[in-house]
């Protein structure tokens, strides 16, 4: 097969090492290698969950056992996961569209410099005690790396199976729930290696995991093909009647803008995770809040760990039956179960029971990294598959949104209710029926969905461009 | 386009799918297990 492209101005020069010309797989290429591809980017960035890891740590870089005047405090440090979610959102939307002319290769491989990068400065900022270079390292660049690594394959798997573009995507969207799980031990591994009496380690851990993270990261981008233009899954034909949800044209990414469908899916998107990830951020607090005496600050951090799990194992689940019984009807399962969920949780701290309260909450985090593993494929079912990549991309503002309005949400109704008298195991009530309140809204959202009007779709002359 | 795909280019690819899986993979397991380790003192 010629990998040889011609350009404007003529003659023809071989592509670069990273061009979407030279990873047009050959035939005979199993595409089952284009998953693992796409999880050595996301079980890296998933790293982004676990960063909380470092903040304790980090209050003692001058005290070392304890904080002392001069050290950082929590707040100060809660700001690097903020900005680097808001970049994530920003980079996502911004190159969403270039990301798709590129191809993955460049996309991947630009995502773990800018990631691995942002540990080493980050490293150089914490050696130097400077915390707006950690900002700008781990916040800024690593967030870009985040927004880049996180769209870059997404529109490759959903290229690459046609056939369960849900379960694909929800493969690669599992490894960032994954990714946690990995980074969190590795890290608090790391740190007690490189700790001394006089010293908490926590820049050297930054070089290995910015060293770690960038050479599995090119790993993925090395492995990564993209299919050639005729290809499609042996023995797959397209449906001849497709779904009345699922278009087979194209809707240009501006043009998706300026559609009802894509600000429904954007609050769809916002306001389920808005209900998760407030409750991802108090799991700890809450669980021990709820049922004072019984559950340990150890177990607790064991919830937070099972949490991950379930958000991890629901995002590959929810996407893969996503395939079978639709998107819409996916998302509506999401919304009025969640909704009953959220009604329940107070219940299990009256009646005192811990197992119910851990199923409720590990149901509700499964459905919360299921919404993230079921909108690209939503997306190509009413957007079509050629703009998928950009049009996810702008969507994940609403994930930045969320970031921001979640825990706010949750902590300053707790905070509310407290200094109004109301005891510590119910100031979560009115959180979660605000939830549940949420949850209304987004089913109605959803339901409201239908196909984009066909004056929005790509005309032939502008597809074949 | 139309290459015929030999035995041999069928079974490379398939060592390759396995190698990539297990890259991923492993890493992934060990987490999950550092992570249900962690949980069962929920319940203890």
């Amino acid at each position: 097969m010629s990998v040889t492209t011609s350009y404007e101005g003529g003659g023809a020069r071989s592509p670069g090492l990273l061009d979407r010309a030279r990873i047009i797989a050959h035939p005979g290429f199993n595409r089952w290698l284009v998953p693992p591809a796409a999880l050595c980017v996301h079980l890296c960035i998933g790293q982004a969950y676990a960063f909380s890891v470092f903040n304790l740590p980090m209050t003692k870089l001058i005290g070392i056992t304890k904080s002392v005047p001069g050290d950082w405090k929590l707040t100060e440090l809660g700001w690097i996961f903020s900005i680097a979610i808001a970049f994530l959102g920003i980079s996502s939307a911004l190159t969403g569209a270039w990301l798709d002319r590129v191809g993955p290769r460049k996309a991947m491989f630009i995502a773990a410099c800018c990631f691995g990068g942002g540990f080493l400065i980050s490293a150089v900022g914490v050696y130097l005690h400077e915390l707006w270079i950690i900002y700008l390292g781990y916040g800024v660049l690593g967030g870009f790396g985040l927004g880049i690594g996180y769209i870059s394959p997404v529109k490759t798997l959903i290229t690459w199976f046609p056939d369960r573009p849900g379960m694909a995507t929800g493969l690669a969207i599992m490894g960032f729930g994954g990714g946690a799980m990995i980074a969190s031990p590795l890290s608090v591994l790391l740190m007690r290696h490189f700790s001394t009496p006089t010293h908490v380690g926590v820049a050297e851990t930054f070089v290995v995991l910015g060293v770690v993270y960038f050479c599995f990261m090119t790993i993925g981008a090395i492995i990564v093909r993209v299919p050639s233009p005729d290809w499609h899954p042996r023995g797959w034909v397209p449906p001849a009647q497709p779904k009345r949800m699922v278009t087979t044209n194209d809707v240009h990414v501006d043009q998706a803008l300026k559609t009802p469908q894509f600000y429904l899916l954007w609050l769809v998107l916002c306001l389920n995770v808005t209900a998760g990830i407030g409750v991802l951020g108090q799991a700890s607090a809450m669980s021990q809040e709820m049922f004072p005496g019984r559950v340990s600050p150890l177990a607790a951090a064991g919830f937070v760990g099972l949490l991950s799990l379930f958000n991890m194992l629901g995002r590959f689940f929810w996407a893969s039956t996503s395939d079978l019984i639709g998107r819409r009807n996916t998302y509506t399962i999401f919304f009025l179960l969640g909704l009953a969920l959220y009604v329940l949780v107070p219940n299990t701290s009256s009646i005192g029971s811990v197992a119910l309260f851990v199923a409720c909450f590990a149901v509700i985090i499964s459905m919360y990294g299921g919404g993230f593993a079921t909108i690209p494929a939503y997306l190509k079912d009413i957007f079509g598959v050629r703009y998928v990549g950009a049009i996810h991309g702008r969507l994940l503002t609403a994930w930045s949104a969320a970031g921001v309005f979640g825990p706010v949400l949750v902590n300053y109704i707790r905070e509310y209710q407290i200094t109004h008298g109301v005891p510590k195991a119910q100031a979560y009530t009115v959180t979660m029926y605000i939830m549940a309140a949420l949850l209304v809204v987004g089913l109605i959202c959803n339901l409201l969905m239908r196909p984009v009007h066909e004056k929005h779709h790509l005309k032939e002359e502008q597809a074949l461009a | 386009m139309n290459k015929t795909i030999s035995k041999a280019d069928n079974g490379s690819q398939t060592i390759k799918v396995l190698l990539a899986w297990a890259f991923v993979g492993i890493p992934l397991l060990w987490g999950i297990s550092e992570t249900l380790a962690n949980a069962m003192r929920l319940f203890r």
